[in-house]
C-alpha cells in the first residue's frame, strides 16, 4: 500500500465478463491523471496485491472501492464484505454490480438445473461420471476446497451495503472520470444516487422527435427482422427499445448507432419495476380492444423476462423464478 | 399471512387477494353485494382506483412481492369505460403480464380480470368465492417467505430483501 499521501481506491470484479474492467482501461491516456490523484491498492486485473494484503489494511482505509459484477459464490460474498470494511465508499460498478446484470438471468433456473446443463447435458461435455464442482473434496489426506456456488445471484446491495451506483453495461469513460472527479473534490449526490440523469433515456434520444404523441402497434419486431430507419424512433418502428423505462446518460449510444435500447442503465427513481413498468408501456402501444388480437399482437414479443429484465432480474421485486410445489420438491430432492 | 414457502399452507392459512376495483363499476357492484347481504369468503383486500386503467402492473408485481396470493382486478365490461378505453389498455396490459408472470413462476389463476358492472352484486361475491377456492388449490404464493429462504444460502446475513437502493436508487 502506498504511502504518500495521495487516497487509495480499489477495483474488484465479481460475477461479470470483464468489460466493466476494460472500461476502465478504455480512459486510455486518462487513465494517468486519474493515477496522479490517486493510488490504485488493489485491482486483480491488473496488479498483483492478494486478499490477505487487503485483509491486513485498516478498516475504512480504503477512499473508494469499485465493485463489479454480481454476487454468485460464497467467495464474492465474502470479498464484498471485505471490502465493505475497508472502503469509505463502496461503488456498485455497471448494470451487474447494481442490478444482477445478464448473470442474474440465471435466476430462471435453479444451481442444480444450471448444473446438470452445464457439466453433463450441453453436447460437448463428457462427464459420464457425473462430476459436479463441490465445495469441498477430500483428496489423499487432504481437504480441497472451492467457493460454494449459490442458487440465486444477486445484485452488490443485496449483500452489502452500497454507497453509489455507476450504471451501465459497461459504464463509459466519461461517466467514470465525472464520478473520480466527484468523489476527489466531495462534490457527491446524497448517499445512494446513482451517478447518472434521472431523467428517461427517451428525453436524451437523437430520435425523440419523431416519436409519436400516441403510439399504435399491429406487430412487434426485433431488429434483425427490419431494416430499421435510422431517422425514426425505434419505438415507431415496432422495435421493442426500453427507452422509457431506461436512465440516460449513455449519451444514447445504442440509438446512434440503430439499435434498440436494452436497459443497461437500469430504471430512473419513478420505475419500481422495470419488466412491469416495460409490460405496463409496451402492452399500451397495442392496436387492438379484444383479448385475441392483443395476444397475437403480444406473441410478437418472444420473450418478455429476458428482454425487459434484461440487466435488472436479480433486483426486480420477485428477483428470481418461484419454483412450484412439484418443482420445487424435485430441486430439493436433487441436492440434498 | 401464517404461510410457509413453495406454498406448504401452515395451519389457519387462509388465501389474501388483493383487489383493484374501478370506481365506476366494480367498486360500485362490490358495495352493492354488500348492501344486498350477498356473502364471499373475507379473504380480499379491497382497493379503491377510479380506473381499471389506473392499475399500473407495478402494483401487481408489488402485491405479490408483499404477500399477496392472488390479484384481482375489476373494471367496467369493454365499451362501458367511463374513460372510454381504460379497460382495453388493462385488458392489454394484463395479457402480457400474465405472460411475465408466467415465466416467474407465478401461476396464472394468481390473477384474475374480471369486467363487472355496477349492477353485478352477485357477480363480485361470485369471482371472490370462486378465486378463494383456486387460491387454496395452489397454496401459499408467500413471497416474502421465499425471499427470507433464498437468502437463508448466504454466509452473511443478507441485506433488507427490500432494500429500496437496489432499483432506482434515491427514493
Amino acid at each position: 500500500m502506498a504511502q504518500d499521501g495521495k487516497p487509495q481506491v480499489a477495483f474488484y470484479w465479481c460475477a461479470s465478463c470483464g468489460g466493466c474492467e476494460e472500461a476502465v482501461v478504455d480512459l486510455a491516456e486518462d487513465i494517468l491523471g486519474v493515477v496522479e490523484l490517486v493510488d490504485i491498492a488493489f485491482w486483480p486485473v491488473a496488479l498483483d496485491v492478494k486478499r490477505s494484503d487487503v485483509e491486513r489494511w485498516p478498516d475504512g482505509s480504503i477512499a473508494a472501492v469499485f465493485i463489479n459484477g454480481a454476487i454468485r459464490t460464497s467467495e464474492q460474498e465474502e470479498m464484498a464484505h471485505l471490502l465493505r470494511r475497508k472502503a469509505q465508499l463502496l461503488i456498485a460498478f455497471g448494470a451487474c454490480a447494481q442490478l444482477g446484470g445478464i448473470p442474474a438471468l440465471a435466476n430462471l433456473w435453479e444451481r442444480a438445473a444450471i448444473f446438470r446443463t452445464v457439466y453433463e447435458e450441453v453436447p460437448s461435455v463428457a462427464n459420464a461420471e457425473a462430476t459436479y464442482p463441490q465445495a469441498r473434496t477430500a483428496s489423499d489426506g487432504d481437504l480441497l476446497t472451492l467457493p460454494a456456488f449459490w442458487d440465486t445471484v444477486r445484485a452488490l446491495d443485496q449483500v452489502v451495503e452500497v454507497d453509489y451506483y455507476l450504471p451501465g453495461c459497461p459504464p463509459t469513460p466519461k461517466m467514470i472520470k465525472d464520478a473520480v472527479g466527484a468523489i476527489l473534490s466531495g462534490t457527491l449526490p446524497p448517499r445512494g444516487s446513482v451517478l447518472a440523469p434521472d431523467v428517461a433515456l427517451c428525453e436524451q434520444c437523437p430520435l425523440k422527435e419523431t416519436k409519436p404523441e400516441q403510439l399504435l402497434l399491429r406487430e412487434f419486431k426485433r431488429p434483425h427482422e427490419i431494416l430499421i430507419d435510422p431517422k425514426i424512433c425505434l419505438l415507431a418502428q415496432g422495435i421493442v427499445c426500453l427507452g422509457p423505462a431506461t436512465r440516460g446518460g449513455c449519451e444514447a449510444l445504442c440509438p446512434k448507432a440503430h439499435m434498440p435500447c436494452t436497459g443497461c442503465f437500469g430504471p430512473t427513481s419513478r420505475v419500481m419495476d422495470v419488466g412491469a413498468k416495460m409490460t405496463s408501456a409496451l402492452a399500451s402501444m397495442v392496436d387492438a380492444t379484444d383479448p385475441q388480437a392483443a395476444e397475437a399482437i403480444l406473441a410478437t414479443i418472444p420473450d418478455p423476462v429476458g428482454t425487459f429484465y434484461r440487466y435488472s432480474l436479480a433486483a426486480s421485486r420477485l428477483r428470481r423464478r418461484v419454483l412450484a410445489r412439484s418443482e420445487a420438491a424435485k430441486t430439493q430432492a436433487a441436492s440434498a | 399471512m401464517n404461510a410457509t414457502a413453495n406454498g406448504q399452507a401452515g395451519p389457519g392459512w387462509e388465501p389474501t387477494i388483493v383487489a383493484f376495483f374501478c370506481n365506476w363499476c366494480t367498486y360500485t357492484a362490490a358495495d352493492l353485494a354488500g348492501t344486498s347481504r350477498l356473502k364471499y369468503p373475507p379473504n380480499v383486500r379491497v382497493i379503491r382506483v377510479m380506473c381499471s386503467g389506473r392499475v399500473d402492473p407495478q402494483f401487481v408485481v408489488e402485491a405479490f412481492a408483499r404477500g399477496a396470493d392472488g390479484v384481482l382486478i375489476g373494471g367496467c365490461h369493454p365499451g362501458d369505460c367511463h374513460y372510454m378505453e381504460g379497460n382495453y389498455k388493462t385488458l392489454r396490459r394484463v395479457a402480457l403480464l400474465r405472460r411475465l408472470l408466467g415465466e416467474m413462476g407465478i401461476e396464472d389463476d394468481r390473477l384474475r380480470l374480471e369486467w363487472i358492472s355496477a349492477s353485478e352484486g352477485e357477480k363480485v361475491a361470485r369471482v371472490i368465492s370462486e378465486m378463494v377456492a383456486a387460491l387454496r388449490t395452489l397454496g401459499a404464493l408467500a413471497l416474502p417467505a421465499q425471499h427470507a429462504r433464498w437468502d437463508a444460502e448466504l454466509r452473511s446475513h443478507a441485506v433488507s430483501a427490500a432494500a429500496p437502493a437496489a432499483a432506482g436508487g434515491e427514493r
